[in-house]
């Protein structure tokens, strides 16, 4: 009985229990049907997102960069195909024998091996290796011949930056190069379009219009796995290619200057004196600027640096040279602008001169004796130009100086490396050395010597100037939509001469006989018997031009030297004579300045001015085809 | 009744009759999901894991049916022996187990590999049924009965907990407390040792692998380190969040086959499905257990012999612990202890277990009339 008892109470509380499980169950099983609702349901979206964001992953393709042409619309930097191997590694079967067996073909260095094997170490192994960034053609059929037998291997075709004119733009256009940290944090652009081994302007033009010319990312879409392999391509956008940006400079020409400059150090400018289009420019020693596109190597790169000649300077917007006597037509015009002499003001020149007890040198040791403006700018008479300058004042001649664009940047902010350049005056030197300004150094300054320092680039800009007549020109070396040509305004500089009130074009001078006066010296100089660069003439008046020459000392000439009488050869390099050359032509109806600064040549008549004859010559012949393309309406850009 | 005869008094078709069909449907609906979730873990195709699942639901679905026609006083007789058997497996597991990922729970058998903690999952509910069955109600809480109970529970507890294995080791002990708590041990007992437990938590946990400590501050807050312990759960929630309402679709789960879920043969199985067929398909597979557990539980409300009764109410909640915990897991609702779906997961052992269980669970359906003595 108590058995039975015990037992129905058993069963009862068996039950009970049960129960009291059940009832959990049936909650715990609500807890969680709810969580799936609120996570499937509720948070949907929010899940599908993050889901997206696990398996899918861009990719961006490198912009294809714009190009640069000349004016005659040739390429000059441009974008190569180029050859290029990758091997993926997890593709490859035995990739120890594949590396080997390229190394071979290759002939791989050791150190270029080592470096492959690193790169391949510290990557992904489904990602691509690049064996080589650039394969010759030779390389590149000798690949396709031992394909069969280098599975994995993939020859591809990349692009990559090219300048057919290799050391010939050097300085203009600068070179590409891979970006930096520093260029991926100051540039918002390239920080946006940056892929890895984006290739971006490290100097020049390249630098310069990196935002034009940079373009924009391709993407590629791709689901990946979990380990951040790809497994096929969702998507697909074509990126844009960077603008195109036309020069305004002439590559015959500038091929010329490259010739004429071997081997010497300085700097050729040539301008068109209406238009302000830098026809040529070229600074010399000048470097491939191909060697850097993927890498320059330990020794070219030791090569470029320490050579003595400093090839990496642009010399044409940042060498600063003083003028010597190519600052004369500045010092002869200044001082007829104001009236302090006339044409006919005569100066007697003993070969020296002296004021409170200083000697002041004409290079000529004999002198000259009497000279008026026309010979003292013909045969470069010093004596004549201290006078001058004595006479005018620093402050009078810097005033000219500067509306002819001395002492400030020529093309503005097209190159990052240009100077200014120095004109003095007292209140400079008070301001900046905080002594006043001597007498004897006014004298100087009237030969181009002393604290005044110019760019190649403003001396041609300065003879520009005088040639078309003393009118203001804004230089520029990239052609824009809406250029005036020569003819517009050579219409309006006309107009501006017939009426002095016409404001159409900015008037450098008060009376355009005194630019006449000046032109009229520099064509002395050049074409008639003892002027400085008479040897340099080319009497053909289709190519017949007008200069002056110019010889700025590097270092001061003391009393014993100067009666030593040495020639150019016998003092040592860096002591010589920077030489110096401006000129404009033809002269009966000019279009091209030039300037041309050669630096310890020795004198402007000897080393300078016979490049500008060489020179001439062709500048003039490619006149016509000039004006042929500035009419071709194709391409204008 | 007095003597053990196996072949009782039914006859084969009178066995047949008895059978539960709707929980035999059940079982065979599962393996069907089952088979179809293997194939969209190895990505659309028959590779491994999803032939040698398939194969073992072949194998154990027919076992567990011909285990069925056994007597349960079959099962009664040899519950003691059969505890024994596996705690000596469990034994033999620590000595010279199989070590793989940090912990020793095989043993070679030759023609498997045999986890010897799954099947104790059954086994301590087989003991426990059978201490009981014979138990006075006035007796279950004198001093003598709780501690032979609880050597029965600790022994194996602490044998896989020294595997490691935490999260079998609360699944035997939660299996076997329910049939503690349904035999009638005073519920003050109960409240004590949860008060007890409460108390020794902070220092146990100091006792956790390092691990495990991991797991649970990874549970309290997944994104610490997503990347790192955080990442199976992260990865498991987008799964599930991912699949909305209806699912990406059989053999679509990015989730899945683009290899971003953890172990999703094993633990995380119902990520996937849930990623695939969406908050409906999870629905339908969650109620397929529910009827199971129901069934299940009804077997033993209409079993006459205790045994049967507390078996039948203890697997039926052991499932219920199973798919909860399992759940709840890769739901995020609790850290990450190992735990697998039954039917569902890969895994020879969990399977076989999981269809010895049925097997008593269906003996007991078809001699539910019959009382043990």
């Amino acid at each position: 009985m108590l058995n039975e008892n015990f037992g129905v109470k058993k069963i009862h509380i068996i039950s009970r229990r049960m129960f009291i499980i059940g009832a959990a169950q049936f909650i715990v099983f609500s807890g969680i049907i709810a969580r799936l609702f609120s996570l499937q349901v509720t948070e949907n979206k929010k899940y599908l997102t993050l889901s997206d964001k696990n398996r899918l992953r861009e990719w961006r393709l490198p912009p294809v960069r714009g190009e640069f042409l000349d004016y005659f619309g040739n390429i000059i930097a441009g974008n190569l195909k180029i050859y290029q191997l990758h091997v993926i590694p997890e593709q490859v079967e035995d990739f120890r024998y594949l590396i080997l067996r390229l190394k071979t073909i290759l002939n791989l260095s050791n150190n270029d091996f080592k470096k492959i094997i690193k790169q391949k170490n510290k990557q992904k192994n489904w990602e691509t290796l690049i064996i080589s960034k650039n394969l010759t053609w030779e390389q590149f059929t000798k690949i396709n011949y031992f394909l069969h037998e280098l599975s994995g291997a993939k020859p591809v075709l990349s692009v990559s930056r090219d300048y057919p004119f290799s050391e010939n733009y050097t300085h203009i256009l600068g070179y590409v190069s891979e970006a930096s940290e520093k260029d991926i944090i100051d540039n918002e652009k390239i920080k946006n379009n940056h892929v890895p081994g984006l290739k971006v302007g490290k100097t020049g033009l390249e630098k310069t219009f990196e935002n034009k010319l940079i373009g924009t990312n391709g993407v590629q879409r791709y689901e990946v796995n979990a380990y951040g392999k790809r497994i096929r391509q969702i998507d697909y956008k074509d990126g844009l290619k960077g603008k195109t940006i036309r020069l305004t400079t002439d590559t015959e020409i500038q091929k010329l200057c490259n010739e004429l400059l071997k081997g010497l150090a300085g700097s050729i400018s040539v301008m068109d004196i209406y238009t302000g289009d830098v026809i040529a420019m070229q600074s010399s020693p000048s470097f491939d600027p191909n060697l850097f596109l993927f890498g320059i190597n330990q020794d070219d790169w030791q090569l470029i640096r320490n050579n003595p000649l400093k090839p990496l300077v642009n010399k044409t917007v940042s060498g600063l040279y003083s003028p010597g006597s190519t600052f004369k037509p500045m010092v002869a015009l200044s001082a007829l602008e104001n009236n302090i002499v006339s044409k006919d003001f005569k100066v007697n020149c003993t070969g020296i001169t002296e004021m409170y007890g200083q000697e002041y040198h004409c290079w000529k040791k004999k002198g000259h004796g009497i000279v008026n403006l026309k010979s003292a700018m013909k045969q470069s008479c010093d004596t004549y130009f201290y006078e001058v300058a004595r006479k005018l004042g620093v402050d009078r001649l810097k005033e000219t100086s500067i509306k002819f664009g001395l002492g400030e940047k020529v093309l503005n902010e097209n190159f990052s490396n240009e100077k200014k350049g120095l004109v003095p005056d007292t209140t400079w030197k008070k301001n900046y050395l905080g002594k006043g300004w001597v007498l004897g150094e006014t004298l100087i300054t009237g030969i181009g010597q002393g604290y005044i320092l110019t760019t190649p680039l403003q001396l041609c800009l300065m003879t520009a100037q005088l040639a078309n007549g003393g009118f203001k020109i804004y230089p520029k070396i990239t052609v824009g939509e809406n250029d005036k040509t020569a003819e517009e305004i050579k219409f309006l500089i006309s107009e501006s001469l017939k009426n002095p009130n016409e404001k159409k074009h900015k008037r450098l001078f008060k009376d355009p006989k005194n630019i006449e006066l000046i032109r009229e010296g520099m064509f002395a100089s050049t074409n008639e018997t003892r002027g400085t660069s008479y040897a340099s003439r080319i009497e053909d008046p289709k190519y017949q031009f007008a200069g002056k020459t110019g010889t700025s000392q590097v270092k001061r000439i003391t009393k014993e030297q100067r009666e030593l009488n040495l020639t150019t050869s016998q003092i040592p390099y860096e002591e010589r004579d920077h030489a110096l050359y401006v000129a404009f032509g033809p002269y009966k109806n000019p279009r091209y300045a030039l300037s041309i600064v050669i630096e310890h040549g020795g004198s402007g008549s000897s080393a300078a001015a016979p490049i500008a004859k060489k020179l001439f010559k062709l500048i003039i012949d490619r006149h016509e085809q000039r004006e042929k393309t500035r009419n071709d309406k194709s391409l204008k850009i | 009744m007095q003597n053990y005869s196996f072949n009782a008094q039914l006859s084969f078709f009178q066995k047949l009759k008895n059978f539960d069909y709707i929980l035999l449907c059940c079982i065979l609906l599962l393996g069907l999901i089952s088979a179809f979730s293997m194939y969209s873990t190895d990505g659309g195709q028959i590779l491994t894991h999803s032939r040698s699942h398939i194969l073992k639901f072949l194998i154990f679905f027919p076992m567990m049916i011909v285990l069925s026609f056994l007597n349960i006083k079959f099962w009664h007789y040899f519950a003691y022996f059969f505890y024994i058997i596996i705690l000596i497996f469990l034994i033999w597991a620590s000595l010279y187990g199989i070590k793989a990922s940090g912990s020793q729970r095989w043993i070679n058998l030759y023609f498997i590999n045999l986890q010897p903690s799954e099947l104790m999952k059954i086994a301590i509910i087989a003991c426990l049924a059978k201490y009981y069955h014979r138990e006075q109600l006035n007796k279950v809480n004198t001093l003598q009965s709780i501690l032979i109970a609880l050597i029965i529970l600790i022994l194996p507890i602490m044998l896989v907990i020294s595997q490691p294995d935490l999260g079998t080791a609360i699944l035997i002990a939660s299996s076997g407390l329910v049939v503690v708590w349904l035999a009638g041990l005073n519920i003050r007992y109960f409240i004590y040792s949860i008060l007890t437990l409460l108390i020794t938590l902070p220092f146990a946990i100091s006792f956790l692998k390092p691990y495990q400590k991991l797991r649970i501050l990874t549970f309290l807050n997944p994104d610490r380190d997503p990347l790192g312990a955080g990442y199976q759960i992260i990865q498991s929630k987008i799964a599930v969040g991912s699949g909305g309402l209806t699912g990406k679709g059989f053999l679509k789960g990015t989730q899945s086959y683009l290899e971003f879920l953890p172990e999703k043969h094993t633990d995380f199985i119902f990520t996937l499905f849930a990623e695939e067929f969406g908050f409906i398909g999870s629905l339908g597979l969650l109620l397929i257990y529910i009827v199971v557990i129901y069934r299940v539980i009804r077997i033993g409300a209409i079993s006459r012999s205790y045994f049967a009764k507390f078996f039948c109410y203890g697997y039926g909640s052991a499932i219920f612990f199973y798919v909860t915990v399992n759940m709840s897991m890769v739901l995020g609702l609790l850290p990450i202890v190992g735990s697998p779906l039954p039917i569902m997961s890969y895994g020879g052992s969990s399977m076989l277990a999981t269809m010895i269980g049925f097997a008593i669970v269906m003996s007991a359906k078809i001699n539910h009339k019959h009382l043990i003595s």
